[in-house]
């Protein structure tokens, strides 16, 4: 059982310090470690905890945290959840502070300038990455589609619309 | 561009309250309910201010909502302020999907309850996409950021090539473009 923990934190520590990009573009490199390296899991156990990740709300991160869970119980949540958020945490903290303490530095309005472009890029590209994951059909797509209009055009909250595809898709399945 | 201006101060239980309602609404991912909560709902942030917190939080590495909460919490409440954020956000999802993991095996069969886990996760890519598209609109990018915007996403969504390399190139290159109109 310790020894167990002391790999779920050796592991996703690590994983957390490649993690550019967020927990998504990691996934395939988790599924490596976990399945083939650990032999934690097998690669239907993973699918379905990632299945069950992606049901419930919160951060991606929490397919981790659920690693741990099915490994070794409630320590193993524990430590999975903060071997992957403390090291990119700290980074992250270390670099807010100094974004903030030469905020008036011309290199750093430069730096900010650069990043915003790359980031809007990215989240379009993970929208669509998204969209290719899950919509294998067209109500899918419109679904997908409908929801970004209401984003876009609405100040309401977003998930009228979630629940919205939600009973769409449920509602369509026996006229398909 | 206004940062750490004193009339916008925001507790530390207001952010664990706010991080806690985006931890809770976050199906499909946290990063567009950030924004909502953040900018549209309680306007703690301009969308300029949080598309700078995004990009930096992108270019980190560790889930981008997770640097974001970092960012937040520390630029209005220091270090605690950071863990008020990152327990809000985590707290109940993990209570959520641990108790979904203990009730799935007896569910995941049911066809209803795969097609509405399928159009939950339609929608929220859906999600992810709008939001995008609504940032950029409201941050109206000049040419030059319009250029790194399609580049960026052309070259994960449209190519495929591999992130860390392309986010890297990127940055470099529009930290150079960014350095031809803001001569040092």
């Amino acid at each position: 059982m310790t020894g167990a923990l002391t790999e779920l934190a050796r592991t996703f520590a690590m994983l957390s310090l490649v993690s550019i990009g967020g927990i998504n573009v990691l996934l395939p490199e988790i599924q490596r470690q976990v399945v083939d390296v650990h032999g934690w899991m097998t690669d239907a156990a993973f699918a379905h905890t990632f299945a069950i990740a992606s049901a419930a709300p919160g951060p991606n991160v929490i397919v981790v945290s659920l690693i741990g869970w099915q490994v070794a119980g409630l320590p193993g949540l524990l430590v999975a959840t903060i071997a992957i958020m403390t090291p990119s945490c700290l980074l992250a903290f270390v670099a807010a502070r100094a974004l903030g303490r030469w905020s008036g530095n011309k290199a750093v309005a430069i730096l900010r300038d650069a990043l915003v472009p790359v980031g809007l890029g990215l989240m379009l590209a993970s929208g669509v990455a998204m969209m290719r994951n899950v919509d294998h059909d067209m109500v899918t797509v419109a679904i997908s589609l409908a929801t970004a209009a209401f984003v876009i055009f609405s100040r309401r909250n977003p998930l009228w619309a979630l629940g919205a595809g939600t009973v769409t898709n449920i509602i369509t399945l026996h006229i398909r | 561009m206004q940062h750490n201006d004193p009339s916008r101060s925001v507790g530390k239980i207001e952010l664990f309250l706010g991080f806690l309602k985006i931890g809770l609404l976050g199906f499909g991912g946290v990063g567009p309910w950030v924004r909502h909560v953040i900018v549209e709902e309680r306007r703690w942030l301009t969308d300029q201010e949080f598309a700078e917190i995004l990009g930096a939080g992108q270019i980190l590495p560790g889930p981008n909502t997770t640097n974001a909460a970092v960012f937040v919490g520390d630029r209005f409440q220091g270090p605690l302020g950071v863990l008020a954020c990152l327990l809000g956000m985590m707290a109940m999802p993990l209570v959520i999907v641990t108790s979904l993991a203990v009730v799935y095996d007896r569910v995941a069969s049911i066809p209803e309850v795969n097609a509405g886990l399928t159009g939950a996760a339609a929608a929220a890519a859906g999600l992810v996409l709008g939001t995008a598209l609504k940032m950029i609109r409201n941050i109206r990018p000049g040419p030059v950021a319009w250029l790194v915007i399609a580049v960026g996403f052309a070259a994960v969504a449209v190519l495929g090539w591999p992130l860390v390399p392309v986010v890297i190139v990127l940055v470099l290159v529009a930290i150079g473009l960014a350095m031809l109109r803001r001569p040092a």
